[in-house]
This record gives C-alpha cells, sequence and structure tokens, in this order.
C-alpha cells in the first residue's frame, strides 16, 4: 500500500468531480485528497488525486480515470521529480501576552502567516508538504485548535516540460 | 426557427433509426408531438423498463444502437434497470429521457428525478442537455459514444422547456465527431501480437476463451479462422455462444459455473489461454486462484481496464477482437502437433456429455433440444434468466452471431420477454423465441398488450415449474430443501394470452412439444406455449460458489 498522486486533466464543465469521486466510491478505492481548479487551458480542469492501494489497484485506478469520458489525461508523477503543496488554515487559541508570543514564534518557524488576530485567537495560513503541516497541526494542539482546514495536496512536475493535455 | 424536439427528431433520424421504443408523458410531450410527424416507427411498449429492454434486445440483435424513450421521474427510473442490463453486457442504447423544465430544476419539482446523477454509475456517459444550441451535437455524440469503442448505453436528459426553446441559428452538424477524452483503441500492439502468435505456435495445450467482445466485434468469422487454422479448441462465457458453431469440431461449448465438463477441465488443464473480449468474470472463473492455474494468459480486449482486472495478465493486447484477430491471422507461424491435446479433450467429450433424464416425463432439456432439431440454428432466441437461460445456453445449438440474446452481467429477469419484441425488428424475417421461466415472463407479462397490437411475432417458451427454479435448486443443494419463497402457485398463461387475443397451448406430454412448437410457427403473430415441466428438475453439472471450476457437481449420468 502506498500514496500515489495523480494529475488528472478533465474538462471543465459541471458534474466531472461527481462522476470522478462516484467512481471512487464505486469501486471502494480509497482516496486520501482531490484538490481541483482551473488550469493553463482554458477549458480545462487540473485535478490532483491523492490515492492509496497496491500496484494492482493504483493500475485499476488510472484505468478507470482514464475510461470516464470527461477525464482527458491521468499521470502518476508519484515516482517523477515533483513539489507538491497543501494549504491549511488552522485557528489556534491564544492568552494575550501567554500563548500568543509563543504561537507566533512557531508560525514564525514554519514561515506561516498570522492572516487574523483576534483577543483570544490567530488564524494561521501555512503552505507546505504534507509533513510540514502534520508537525504544525501537533505543535498547535496543546493551544487548543478550534478549526482547521486543508485544501488536499496539489502537485506539478519539476522542470520546464508541462503534462501535455493529449490521451 | 427549429425547436429542440425537431433537432432532436433530425438527429435521430441522421443517425438512422429505424424504431423507437416508448412511452410518453407530460415532460416529453414536444418530443412526441414532433415524432408524430415523423416516418420513424414508434412502439408504445406498457412498462418503461419494457422499451429500455426491447432497445437492449434490438442493438443485440442488429448491431445497432437501439433507442428508448421516456418521460421524466418515475418514466426515467424504470428505465433504470434496463440500461443496468446493457451497461453490465456492453450493449449500445440511446436512452432519451422528459425532464421538468430547467427552472424547476432541483427543485423537487412533480415528476422531477435527477436521472443524470441515477444512472452515472450505470451508463458509458450521460447527458443533461441546458442550451438547445448543445442538442444537436450531444444526440451526435451520444451515438458515437454508445456504438464505438466497448459499447454502453447513453442516456441524454432533454428538459421540456429545452424541447419547445427555438434555435435560429442553424449550424451544420460536424461530420465527424471528435472527443478528446475519448478515444478507443482499435489496433493491438504488433509486438504483443506477434508474442502471443508465438506462445500459441509453441503451446502444448492452448485453448481460446471467447466471450461477448467477438459477437459485439463482429469477429466470430476471423476467430474460427484463426482456431482452425492454429487447431485451438474454443470454450465461450454466457456472451460469446453463437461466435462458434456449436456443432463446429474444436468448440467446447461454454465454460464456467453450468458450463460443459470439458470445457472447464480443458481451461484447467491448459498451458495458454487465448481470452478474447471477455472480463474474467466470477460466474466464469469459479475461484479465480484455481482458473487456468498453470496457464500463460494472453488477453485481448478493447478496453484496457478488463485486462489485469481479476487476473495477471501475461500479454495484454488493447484493441478490438475483429482487428486484432486479423492481424493475428496474417501474422501466424504454424503450430506444432497437439494429438495429445486433441486425445485427451475427446476423451472428456465422450466421457462427461451434457445429459438429462430421458425416461418419457416432461424435462426442460428435452423442450429446448427439440426446438434446437426444429429450428437449426435460424431462429433468434432469447431468454430469460435463470433456470431456463441455463438450459438454453447448454442444449440449443447456437450456429451463427446474434441468434442468442440474454442478459449475463446484470441477469436481468423479466427482460426476455421486451427484448425478444426489439430483436425483431431487427432480423424481422427471422423467427424470434423467448425462452422464459413462470417466475421471469410475469416480471414483464404486460408486454402481451404491446405483442397483440403490433402483432410481433414472438413466440414464448414457458417452462413453468411453478417455481423460481433456480433459487429453488440452490435452495435444495445448499439450504436443505427449506423452498423459503420460491414456490409459485399454478397460472394459466394460455388464458392470460387469450385475453390479449393471443393464441397458445399447454403442453403436459414429450409427444405433444413438437406440434405445438410447429403450431407456433405457422401462426401469424405471437403464440404462448405453457410447457408443464419436471417441477424440480435441476441445472447440472453446477460448480458450487467459491468453487474450482473443475470441481463440479454432477446430475444424472447414464
Amino acid at each position: 500500500m502506498k500514496a500515489h498522486t495523480l494529475s488528472v486533466l478533465v474538462e471543465n464543465r459541471a458534474g466531472v468531480l461527481s462522476r470522478v469521486a462516484g467512481m471512487f466510491s464505486r469501486r471502494g478505492f480509497n482516496i486520501e485528497s482531490l484538490a481541483v481548479g482551473t488550469c493553463e487551458v482554458p477549458d480545462m480542469s487540473r485535478m490532483t488525486i491523492v490515492a492509496i492501494g497496491d500496484d494492482a489497484e493504483v493500475e485499476q485506478i488510472k484505468k478507470q480515470l482514464n475510461k470516464l469520458v470527461d477525464v482527458i489525461k491521468v499521470t502518476d508523477i508519484t515516482d517523477v521529480e515533483n513539489v507538491g503543496r497543501e494549504l491549511a488554515l488552522i485557528k489556534v487559541n491564544t492568552e494575550p501576552g501567554g500563548s500568543r508570543a509563543e504561537v507566533m514564534q512557531i508560525a514564525d518557524i514554519f514561515r506561516a502567516q498570522i492572516i487574523d488576530v483576534a483577543a483570544k485567537s490567530l488564524v494561521l495560513e501555512v503552505t507546505g508538504d504534507s509533513g510540514k503541516i502534520n508537525a504544525l497541526e501537533n505543535l498547535l494542539r496543546q493551544y487548543g485548535i478550534t478549526e482547521l482546514v486543508r485544501t488536499g495536496k496539489i502537485a506539478v512536475v519539476r522542470g520546464g516540460k508541462g503534462l501535455k493535455s493529449s490521451k | 426557427m427549429k425547436t429542440g424536439a425537431k433537432i432532436l427528431i433530425e438527429g435521430l433520424q441522421h443517425e438512422g433509426v429505424e424504431v423507437i421504443f416508448g412511452y410518453p408523458g407530460g415532460a416529453i410531450l414536444p418530443v412526441y408531438d414532433e415524432l408524430y410527424n415523423s416516418r420513424m416507427k414508434h412502439i408504445l411498449v406498457r412498462h418503461e423498463q419494457a422499451a429500455a429492454h426491447a432497445a437492449d434486445g434490438y442493438a443485440r440483435a442488429s448491431g445497432r444502437v437501439g433507442v428508448c424513450l421516456s418521460t421524466s421521474g418515475p418514466g426515467a427510473c424504470n428505465l433504470v434497470t434496463g440500461i443496468a442490463t446493457a451497461y453490465m453486457d456492453s450493449i449500445p442504447v440511446v436512452a432519451i429521457t422528459g425532464q421538468v423544465p430547467t427552472a424547476l430544476l432541483g427543485n423537487d419539482a412533480f415528476q422531477e428525478s435527477d436521472i443524470t446523477g441515477i444512472t452515472a454509475p450505470i451508463t458509458k456517459y450521460n447527458y443533461l442537455v441546458k442550451d438547445v444550441a448543445d442538442l444537436g451535437r450531444v444526440v451526435r455524440e451520444a451515438f458515437y459514444i454508445s456504438g464505438t469503442g466497448r459499447p454502453g448505453p447513453v442516456l441524454i436528459d432533454l428538459p421540456k422547456d429545452i424541447q419547445n426553446a427555438g434555435l435560429a441559428d442553424e449550424t451544420p452538424l460536424p461530420e465527424h465527431v471528435a472527443l478528446r477524452g475519448y478515444q478507443p483503441t482499435y489496433r493491438g500492439h504488433a509486438r504483443q501480437i506477434d508474442t502471443a502468435l508465438r506462445m500459441m505456435a509453441e503451446a502444448e495445450r492452448p485453448v481460446i476463451y471467447a466471450g461477448g467482445g467477438i459477437i459485439l466485434s463482429g469477429a466470430s468469422q476471423e476467430l474460427v479462422e484463426l482456431a482452425e487454422r492454429m487447431g485451438i479448441p474454443v470454450t465461450t462465457t454466457l456472451m460469446g455462444l453463437g461466435c462458434i458453431p456449436c456443432d463446429h469440431p474444436l468448440n467446447l461449448g461454454m465454460l464456467g459455473m453450468h458450463g460443459t465438463c470439458y470445457a472447464n477441465y480443458a481451461v484447467t488443464d491448459c498451458d495458454l489461454l487465448i481470452a478474447v473480449g471477455v472480463r474474467f468474470d466470477d460466474r466464469v472463473t469459479g475461484r479465480i486462484e484455481a482458473f487456468a492455474p498453470g496457464a500463460q494468459i494472453v488477453h485481448i480486449d478493447i478496453d484496457p481496464a478488463e485486462i489485469g482486472k481479476n487476473k495477471p495478465i501475461d500479454v495484454p493486447i488493447v484493441g478490438d477482437a475483429k482487428t486484432v484477430l486479423q492481424a493475428m491471422i496474417q501474422r501466424m507461424k504454424p503450430p506444432g502437433a497437439r494429438g495429445k491435446w486433441q486425445d485427451q479433450i475427446r476423451v472428456w467429450k465422450e466421457k462427461y456429455p451434457l445429459q438429462y433424464r430421458e425416461d418419457g416425463a416432461l424435462r426442460p432439456q428435452y423442450i429446448i433440444r427439440e426446438l434446437s432439431d426444429l429450428l437449426k440454428g435460424e431462429a433468434v432466441i432469447v431468454s430469460e434468466v435463470g433456470q431456463n437461460q441455463m438450459w438454453t445456453a447448454q442444449y440449443f445449438c447456437f450456429k451463427k452471431p446474434r441468434t442468442w440474446i440474454t442478459s449475463g452481467g446484470l441477469g436481468t429477469m423479466g427482460y426476455g420477454f421486451p427484448a425478444a419484441m426489439g430483436a425483431h425488428f431487427a432480423q424481422p424475417e427471422v423467427p424470434v423465441f423467448v425462452i422464459a421461466g413462470d417466475g421471469s415472463f410475469q416480471m414483464n407479462i404486460q408486454e402481451l398488450g404491446t405483442v397483440a397490437q403490433y402483432n410481433i411475432p414472438v413466440k414464448v417458451v414457458i417452462l413453468n415449474n411453478m417455481y423460481l427454479g433456480m433459487v429453488r435448486q440452490w435452495q435444495e443443494i445448499f439450504y436443505d430443501r427449506r423452498y423459503s419463497y420460491t414456490e409459485l402457485p399454478s397460472v394459466e398463461f394460455v388464458k392470460i394470452a387469450a385475453a390479449y387475443g393471443i393464441d397458445g397451448v399447454r403442453v403436459e406430454t414429450c409427444d405433444e412439444v413438437l406440434p405445438a412448437m410447429k403450431l407456433a410457427l405457422d401462426t401469424d403473430g405471437p403464440f404462448v406455449m405453457d410447457f408443464r415441466i419436471e417441477r424440480e428438475e435441476n441445472v447440472y453439472p453446477m460448480v458450487p460458489a467459491g468453487a474450482a471450476i473443475n470441481e463440479m457437481m454432477q446430475g444424472y449420468m447414464k
């Protein structure tokens, strides 16, 4: 069992997300995260899907994705040099004069931005790979996290070449 | 100005549609009004499920795309079982459903259902048309997607305001459909083909395992030629029956749960399995680890996702069966001698033939054999699902592709009778027989109204044992004869037929069988035969679920 990162070009059309998500649930595949948005081609979207399974399972996932008419290209970038990032927004309890300074220090170390300050809380914005975000989350837990949102991973292959949009 | 309804009807005509099976309703009225002017035939069924099955039967018997039409909500939902049946067997069907006006979508309006959501897992693709300017293109794409590659059903959901909307700008439809996300592979990889051919020439005990893909691709002739020239025996799946003549010396018959012993033994013992247009279904393979355990496997299929799905494959070849088999015939090398393998198969065939007790009692196998002898392969045989289906698969001698129509993947009871109506419109010159059980027939018995109204000459053979026979068989064998809710009361099917103005006979003895069938053939129009068979006759051989396919239970042996 291994996490695979799939970069999937799809038609930018109503219903595509539900077709993709439906295929995963229907066939009992495990999905760790799915992030989707517009991309460099105007009428396409790019999904970054992190799926977990053994080799045979991931092979099936790729084939079943390719079978969907709205899916234009599936690329498994797991074993290709790539940069993957996730964004998280974390709301943390802080006491003025007490834990607030500590949290700000931690944020600094993780190069997280403080994007909202209230009397008894801070909102941190952090990007990085999943490991970094997990580490920050663990550190902040002692202060009390009231809300946490993560985007799921997005990734691009390193170097000058793009992922071509033909099947 | 052209309305959406007119664009749809013209689109269907442009695709060469001859016949539509449908049922009107509020949300599809504009299309029906336009249909009233059309030269296309429309058959009014008695339940929308029958429309979907009839379109499917038409597609299977003709090789063309079948079309069904219904209103929104309940009408659309009633199509679902038929669409799922077509999906599981890769049958090209275009289903068109009315929908509430776009302004009411998502509003829980009267007779609204999210049919594109409901059918997403059971269609190859579906459309909800929200702009009349898209409709012409959508119809073209729907037929293209449905009928090419690995075929399958496509649904077009058409809101009522789109049917009424006018389109002033008449842009001509594109000649060719181009979809960047859908590009099936037809030609097999040349090097893979050569590898497969080398293995086929060298193998000592090869078997070809052929399925519905051969029929869909029209590759029967190529299959038989390759088998003959390479001297390789052929076993077929339920869906593949007819792709090699049943009386061909290389034919092993059907394999799997109710397959022949010799087919199952041959597959278990083979050293090379050439799988073409099949998907290693559990009813075929039994316990998958014990399926062809010592064999290298070549798998030819147009759908890459089928290759390696259930069983690791040594030589995958993605491509259309006909195209790949043609390439194989061109490039093949002569095989080595396989006398020992042929002798072994001959021994199995002699030792373990299909057999049943011939004691004068009215048994279903006898009825199917008589029908087979009478029709000599010159008929379309449509089955329901259950024992009737397995006895027909075992005892009817199919000689040509597209003469055997059955719900294999989904196993839909109630499929056969309406599918036979569709088959008639595909092959109007050929007799169409339905082999049914009393249970299955009663699932869509209302279609007697349709065959009566249009005088559709479907001949119904009811193997009436007053049980849900296949379930009863499992209860007998695995549940200690506890027949929990599988007994059906006697029904006078001849009287029901008579109420619709349809002739029929009841048959209780063997010597009445042939005269009844001849009477059916001589009758102009539909005909119902109610055969009162031995009630607890079982289908044998049988591989219990979870067993290896060579671990068969035998029934009666001489």
